[in-house]
């Protein structure tokens, strides 16, 4: 009997910690270039139509360069400029900030971030897009489920990105 | 006479009989724009190949720029060399842009004591340069639209309202928003008004650099719509042309419509 209630009040105590989640894996690739700059990307959610769903992180230069502000060059993430970007007025707290070394960036997103807060469950698409100064652009993108059954995936970039990894959990 | 026999050949520039088959264009330097002080800059010329200023520059007299809201721009730094106009643009506002160079003219030529005499102008000016009883009287209209649209920012629609004169776009797809692969879609109104059977070329840049002019070609349906599929991204220059007797004096018997356009079609 007793171990039983116990059991209740701890499932009570810790559904409503247990938030659908997302985390993300984007490897930017050491690029071997005379004049390196690193790459603008932008990581987003849109549905399996095509349309923009949310907005994760965009990493850019948010500053003044001798060429003038960053955000001149937001629209060389041709594809998240056109879904989304061009509506945001930037910096976005939480969703944008700076442009990030070579290395793998590791991001967790939970359902209490402002975008995925407002996500109907259903089937979607995860899209990295990069762009780098004086090099290419590369667009990965890799399906998943939100808050439905748990998802796996992962895609290996061959230009600007290296692997890019997602998982999800209901 | 030299001096209005260069101005007849100034006109023929301003408004290329579609003979001649030179074309006229707008190229901006950018159509996506982001960013503070943000700004674009223009070339303008009238040329067989696309998009090179080889031939005579496009005159901007009848340039117009409206802004996002409706409201007109003036360019910064407009001059004419001998191969094409340029002129900035600076873009404070966000959304959409049209720069377009308007003409409406009327030309007119006739005998005064056994000497021919010619005269170009608009319907308000004709009456008192043109005599009442000019002897072999010919008159002609024109109504040509050379423009482009750049968007700053996110686009809308406000400058894309038709004025309702000559041949214009109503562009159902956003001219900023053309994308290879994907379908866009075009009215095309004459006077304001849906024109059905309308004749459409499209032309991409970079012509010296292949064969042929790989021209794509689309007629208006009974509601004045023509859709495009963009093959590959680059610049694209658009031309329509017409001819009614819708003319604005009684003493001209046809009215010439050209209209020319540029857009930028990106890469998925």
């Amino acid at each position: 009997m007793r171990p039983t209630l116990s059991l209740a009040i701890g499932s009570l105590l810790f559904a409503p910690v247990h938030a659908a989640d997302l985390s993300v894996e984007v490897e930017i690739p050491r690029i071997n270039a005379a004049e390196y700059h690193r790459p603008y990307v932008a990581i987003y959610v849109e549905t399996t139509a095509g349309q923009a769903a949310a907005n994760l992180a965009v990493w850019y230069q948010d500053q003044n360069g001798k060429e003038g502000h960053g955000s001149k060059w937001l629209p060389d993430l041709r594809q998240w400029w056109r879904k989304s970007g061009r509506t945001l007025k930037v910096p976005v707290d939480g969703i944008t900030g700076p442009t990030r070394p070579v290395g793998r960036h590791v991001l967790k997103f939970d359902d209490r971030h402002p975008e995925l807060a407002k996500l109907p469950p259903g089937q979607y698409v995860l899209v990295v897009e990069a762009v780098r100064e004086v090099g290419g652009r590369e667009l990965l993108k890799i399906p998943f489920d939100w808050k439905g059954r748990p998802s796996k995936g992962s895609v290996q970039g061959n230009s600007e990105l290296g692997k890019v990894s997602l998982s999800s959990t209901p | 006479m030299k001096r209005t026999a260069l101005a007849f050949a100034a006109g023929l520039a301003l408004f290329p009989l579609a003979a001649f088959a030179h074309k006229t264009w707008l190229l901006p330097s950018q159509t996506v724009i982001a960013g503070d002080n943000a700004a674009i800059t223009v070339d303008a010329a009238v040329s067989n190949d696309l998009f090179y200023f080889n031939h005579v520059p496009l005159q901007t007299s009848g340039l117009i720029i409206t802004a996002p809201d409706g409201s007109r721009v003036s360019p910064e730094n407009l001059a004419t060399g001998r191969f094409r106009s340029v002129f900035d643009v600076p873009l404070a506002q966000q959304g959409t842009y049209r720069l377009a160079v308007v003409n409406n003219g009327l030309f007119a030529s006739w005998k005064e004591n056994g000497q021919p005499k010619r005269w170009r102008g608009d319907a308000d000016a004709f009456a008192r340069a043109v005599p009442q009883n000019a002897q072999d009287l010919q008159v002609s209209q024109a109504i040509t639209r050379v423009e482009t649209f750049v968007t700053h920012g996110a686009p809308n629609r406000t400058a894309l309202a038709p004025a309702g004169i000559g041949i214009e776009l109503d562009p159902v797809t956003h001219p900023n928003d053309l994308f290879v692969g994907e379908e866009a879609v075009f009215r095309v109104l004459v006077d304001g008004k849906p024109r059905p059977g309308l004749q459409i070329e499209l032309v991409r840049g970079g012509t010296r650099y292949r064969d042929a002019q790989e021209e794509l070609q689309a007629t208006t349906d009974a509601n004045g719509v023509f859709k495009v599929r963009w093959p590959q991204p680059g610049m694209y220059w658009m031309e329509i042309s017409s001819s009614d007797d819708r003319t604005s004096v009684p003493q001209a018997r046809q009215r010439r419509l050209n209209y020319a356009a540029t857009f930028e079609v990106l890469p998925q």
